[in-house]
Order: C-alpha cells, then sequence, then structure tokens
C-alpha cells in the first residue's frame, strides 16, 4: 500500500498519541486497585512534559535531596552540581563532549584508516591488536578514563573516542582497500601519481564509506558522551538523568530521556541534511536513474 | 606458434617508427597451485601510426593481456614492446586506454571526469573546465556535463570515458571491448562516433572485440588470435573498404561479406578449439 506523505505523518502521529494516552491512562486510572503503569515507576506524560517545560523555562535545574548529598559531592567534583548550571548549559556541555569525540575519533580512524589500509605490513602485525581493542566493551574503560582524565569533559571525550575511532577507522580501511581496481587501473592510465590518486581517488572513496557510517558514528559519539557523565560527572544531560534516578525521581528520569531524544533526533536531522550535500553524486534508490 | 610470423610489417609502414611493436612477446601467470600458465605466446604485433587495428579472438584467449602489455600494466615474461619505436618502461604514457568496464569516478561529474584526464597534466582547472565542455559537445553530451555517473546510461558513460581519453590527445588508442556491455544499436551509434573523432586525427588504434562485424566495420586490419593458452596472432587481414565509412550501413556491402566470410572460417576454427578446451 501507498501512502501520501500527509497520510503517513498522520499515522506516526497516531501512534505517538495512541503510545502517550495507554501510558497516561495506565498511570492515572486505577483497576480495583491496581495500576498498569504506577506513577511510581513510570511518573505520568503531563508531569514529564511540565518537567521538561519548568527545566527550560525555569532554566537552573534544581535537585531535590541536593542539601543531604552535597558535601560528598563537593568532595568529588570541582563545580557546585546543585547550583547555577540552567539544562541549556546541560545540554551545550554534552554536545560539546559529543562534538569533541566525534572529531577527534573521526580525524585519527581516517588518518590510521588510511595508514594501514597502505601499509599492509603495519596492518597485518597490528591486526590482532584492533580486533582486541575494537571487541573489548567501551563502557569498562570508563573508570579508567575517569582516574587519569577525571570528572571534567575529558574522560567523557575519550570514550566517545574509543567509540567513534574504530567505525571509522574500519570504515575508511575498507573504503581504500575496496577502491574499484577498474577505476584505479583507468586512474593511472590517465596519468595520475601518488598524490593524485589519493586526492581524486582513494580520499573520495574513503570519505563516502566514512559517511556512510556517520549516523552511526555520531550516535555513538553523544552515547559515549552521555554514558559517561552517567557514571560521574557534575554535569551534562547523562548527570541529569544520573541524579534524577539517584533521588527516586522517575519524572526527571523521564524529562532527561525526552530532552535527550530530542537532541539526538535534531542532531541525526542535521547529519542527514550534511549527507545529502556531500553525497550527491551517490544513487539513492529508486532516483538512481532520470 | 608459427614458423614465421604472418604479420611482418609491409616496406610501407615499417619506413616509420610503428605505433606499436611486440617483438615475440610471451606473457605468463603463476597460478596458486604453483604452475605457469602461458597465457600468450611468443607473439608479433605491429600497428602503425595512423593505423586502426581490431583483434579479434575466442573468449578468454588474452585479448585484454595483450592490451594491458601495450598499456604497460603488465610486464611480459619475455620479448620486447616498442612503443613509437622505443622500448616500453613503466606506464605507457603515449596512450590513452578505455576499458571495457565503466572506469568513470562516480564522485565526479561527467565534465569533471572529462576535465580530469587534463588536470593530471598539470593543466590548471580554469583551462580545463573549457575544454571539456568542447569534448562533451564532441560527444554529444552538452546537455549532460552536471550529470554524475550513476545518472548516465551506459552508452553516455561510454561518452564520457572517450572523451575522457581523448583529450589528452594520446597517440595511441588502446581499446578493451569497450563497446561489449553496450545493445546493438548503441554499439553501432558508438562506432560512428568512434570513428568521427578518430578520422579527424587518424591516431593509432588498437582495439580489442569478440564481434568480428563490429572489426571489419571499423579497422584497417583485422588480427585474429588463437585460443589460449600460448595464445598468438595466427591471421592477418586488411580491411580493403573505403572511408569515411557508415558503421551500421557499411554491414550491407558484398565486400564486406565477404571479408567476414574469410575471416570467419578461420576465427571459427579458434572459437571451437577454445569450447573444446573449456569443456575438456
Amino acid at each position: 500500500m501507498k501512502l501520501s506523505r500527509w497520510g503517513l505523518r498522520l499515522l506516526q502521529i497516531l501512534v505517538a498519541v495512541f503510545l502517550i494516552a495507554l501510558w497516561h491512562f495506565g498511570a492515572t486510572v486505577s483497576v480495583g486497585g491496581w495500576y498498569l503503569f504506577p506513577k511510581f515507576f513510570f511518573s505520568t506524560p503531563g508531569d514529564v512534559a511540565l518537567r521538561v517545560w519548568t527545566l527550560f523555562a525555569d532554566g537552573t535545574v534544581k535537585i531535590v535531596t541536593c542539601q543531604e548529598t552535597i558535601d560528598l559531592r563537593r568532595l568529588l567534583v570541582v563545580s557546585d552540581p546543585c547550583f547555577g548550571k540552567t539544562v541549556w548549559q546541560h545540554l551545550l556541555i554534552t554536545l560539546t563532549e559529543g562534538l569533541l569525540a566525534f572529531a577527534i575519533g573521526a580525524v585519527s580512524g581516517v588518518a590510521l584508516g588510511f595508514w594501514f589500509a597502505r601499509n599492509p605490513l603495519l596492518s597485518a602485525i597490528f591486526d590482532p591488536y584492533i580486533k582486541m581493542l575494537n571487541a573489548l566493551p567501551r563502557v569498562v574503560l570508563a573508570p579508567i578514563f575517569m582516574l587519569w582524565l577525571g570528572l571534567g569533559i575529558w574522560s567523557k571525550v575519550a570514550l566517545g573516542v574509543t567509540l567513534v575511532f574504530f567505525i571509522v577507522f574500519f570504515n575508511v580501511y575498507q573504503g581504500v582497500k575496496e577502491v574499484s581496481p577498474v577505476i584505479l587501473a583507468n586512474a593511472r592510465m590517465l596519468g595520475m601519481n601518488q598524490r593524485q590518486l589519493f586526492v581524486h581517488v582513494y580520499w573520495p572513496s574513503a570519505l563516502s564509506w566514512m559517511f556512510s557510517s556517520l549516523h552511526t558514528s555520531v550516535g555513538f559519539a553523544i552515547i559515549g558522551a552521555v554514558v559517561g557523565e552517567y557514571l560521574g560527572s557534575a554535569a551534562g544531560l547523562g548527570y541529569l538523568i544520573q541524579q534524577a534516578e539517584g533521588t527516586f525521581d522517575t519524572t526527571g528520569v523521564f524529562a532527561g530521556m525526552v530532552i535527550l531524544a530530542v537532541f539526538v533526533l535534531l542532531i541525526d536531522w542535521l547529519v542527514t541534511s550534511i549527507e545529502n550535500r556531500l553525497l550527491v553524486w551517490r544513487p539513492t534508490g529508486a532516483a538512481a536513474r532520470i | 606458434m608459427n614458423d614465421e610470423p604472418l604479420d611482418r610489417p609491409t616496406p610501407a609502414r615499417s619506413a616509420a617508427a610503428n605505433a606499436i611493436d611486440f617483438r615475440n612477446v610471451t606473457v605468463a601467470f603463476a597460478l596458486p597451485d604453483g604452475s605457469r600458465y602461458q597465457a600468450v605466446a611468443a607473439t608479433n604485433l605491429s600497428v602503425g601510426a595512423r593505423e586502426f587495428v581490431a583483434i579479434v579472438g575466442p573468449t578468454g584467449c588474452g585479448k585484454s593481456t595483450l592490451l594491458n602489455v601495450a598499456a604497460g600494466l603488465l610486464l611480459p615474461s619475455a620479448g620486447d614492446t616498442l612503443i613509437l619505436g622505443a622500448p616500453l618502461a613503466g606506464l605507457n604514457q603515449s596512450a590513452g586506454y578505455l576499458l571495457q568496464q565503466d572506469a568513470l569516478m562516480p564522485w565526479k561529474t561527467a565534465r569533471d571526469n572529462i576535465a580530469i584526464g587534463l588536470e593530471v597534466g598539470g593543466t590548471p582547472r580554469r583551462e580545463a573546465l573549457p575544454r571539456a565542455e568542447l569534448w562533451l559537445k564532441k560527444v554529444g553530451l552538452a546537455a549532460f556535463g552536471d550529470r554524475y555517473p550513476h545518472q548516465l546510461s551506459g552508452g553516455q558513460k561510454k561518452r564520457v570515458g572517450l572523451a575522457q581519453v581523448l583529450i589528452r590527445d594520446p597517440k595511441i588508442l588502446l581499446m578493451d571491448e569497450p563497446f561489449g556491455p553496450l545493445d546493438a544499436q548503441t554499439r553501432q551509434i558508438m562506432g560512428n562516433l568512434l570513428l568521427d573523432l578518430w578520422a579527424a586525427d587518424r591516431k593509432a588504434v588498437l582495439f580489442i572485440t569478440h564481434d568480428l562485424e563490429e572489426a571489419i566495420a571499423l579497422a584497417d586490419r583485422v588480427l585474429i588470435m588463437s585460443a589460449g593458452p600460448e595464445a598468438s596472432i595466427i591471421g592477418d587481414y586488411s580491411i580493403d573498404l573505403g572511408r569515411p565509412r557508415d558503421a551500421a550501413e557499411i554491414r550491407l556491402l558484398p565486400r564486406f561479406h565477404a571479408l567476414h566470410k574469410a575471416i570467419w572460417t578461420q576465427l571459427r576454427d579458434e572459437v571451437l578449439k577454445a569450447y573444446a578446451g573449456a569443456a575438456a
């Protein structure tokens, strides 16, 4: 069945309406004293929306049981967790961590991917180590990074880098290795030297592979930042969620998740528009032949 | 291999340096099991300046191998390769090579794909682009300069490929079944386009095909290659059809039929041998 654009949008919205309604009534309407979604564990959509609204309208994040934990936290973090930071600042910090992680991971991934692909000996020697590092669940590195780099943004950036690096590295490696031999032979017969081959053949090919993984790697950069914040920090969206969770503030957890989801959606949309601009030469499904 | 080469250069041709000269060129590959596969055995071949030579042979006979030797992409295991009278070392910089497969850079527009032919030689981009525009017109793609390869048909891609090679003005044109993947009508149109472009300055052309009719329609001389392994040139036919030719209409001439019949008689045996070899 083929749907019109607006028909599709309508159905998409209906799904959201249905799920939110289910959540709302499950949390507020009791059936014989039982709730499908008890408020304590699930909050309600209204409360979550209100919390998101106050977070942005009010600016400053308030943590309910701050007074009780503040002394302990003062020992751990440099900045005071309870005062001063608006939700915008938390967002900005997560965004900064994500962007730094992506930039460092992508640049090092491209450079090393190229180097390894053009050096079969090098890649043969390091192959088992690369595979080993890639197989390692990166979350276990988070405590190490915190020991090394402290609880500021750099431990989160480091975690993000380890996630982004391998995605970009393997894609660029593959991209350089799998340059069509026909295109390569043709380029060489056109008289291209090594530098020209790099600029006109290897680089665009590797870049196209890197961009095909752009959504994944940007997503992982944000995951690295949020997980890092969650495990120990003084700022950022992951920190907000962790704080709320620590005080059984379900509404706060859900509000943080909603903000995070919208934030990631916006970034994904941005990546898509960058991709469409840069990969205009690539065939896209049915539009391949005009 | 025959006792004496069949393609001894005629006196008229040997006066000036030939564009391509193969002297006892042998090509062997090492197989994975350690044995040697001799694809081409002691082959002599010459392409004169301004001459259009086509090589026809059964599939897998090593036609493309010969072309790769002429391009300098493959080193023969024995024998000499002379290009414009001088021994070939490294890639053949005097030759333009049109491959059978699609070899355009998919990330460049048709215009940029053509211009790159000049740019690699050091021509500044602002000079290369207008000349690429000119070549787009010559190959009938004036309105398609901004298209990417995936937005072009098979025939249009071949046109871009042809322009990409010819914009560099090579002295020798090597073509490896360039129109092989195209449909019959497009092949004839492309054949005529090639003849038109070639007539302008008559580069030396070595044209590989499995299609005897195409070879006769286009070439001055048709060489027959034997079935591999140890393939070599076993027939050399002069095509005494006038020029300019129409690649489609020339097929109706009685002389075309006579040539076709004479060459096919010899080619058929090789094709059958190739099939028998493949079946064994």
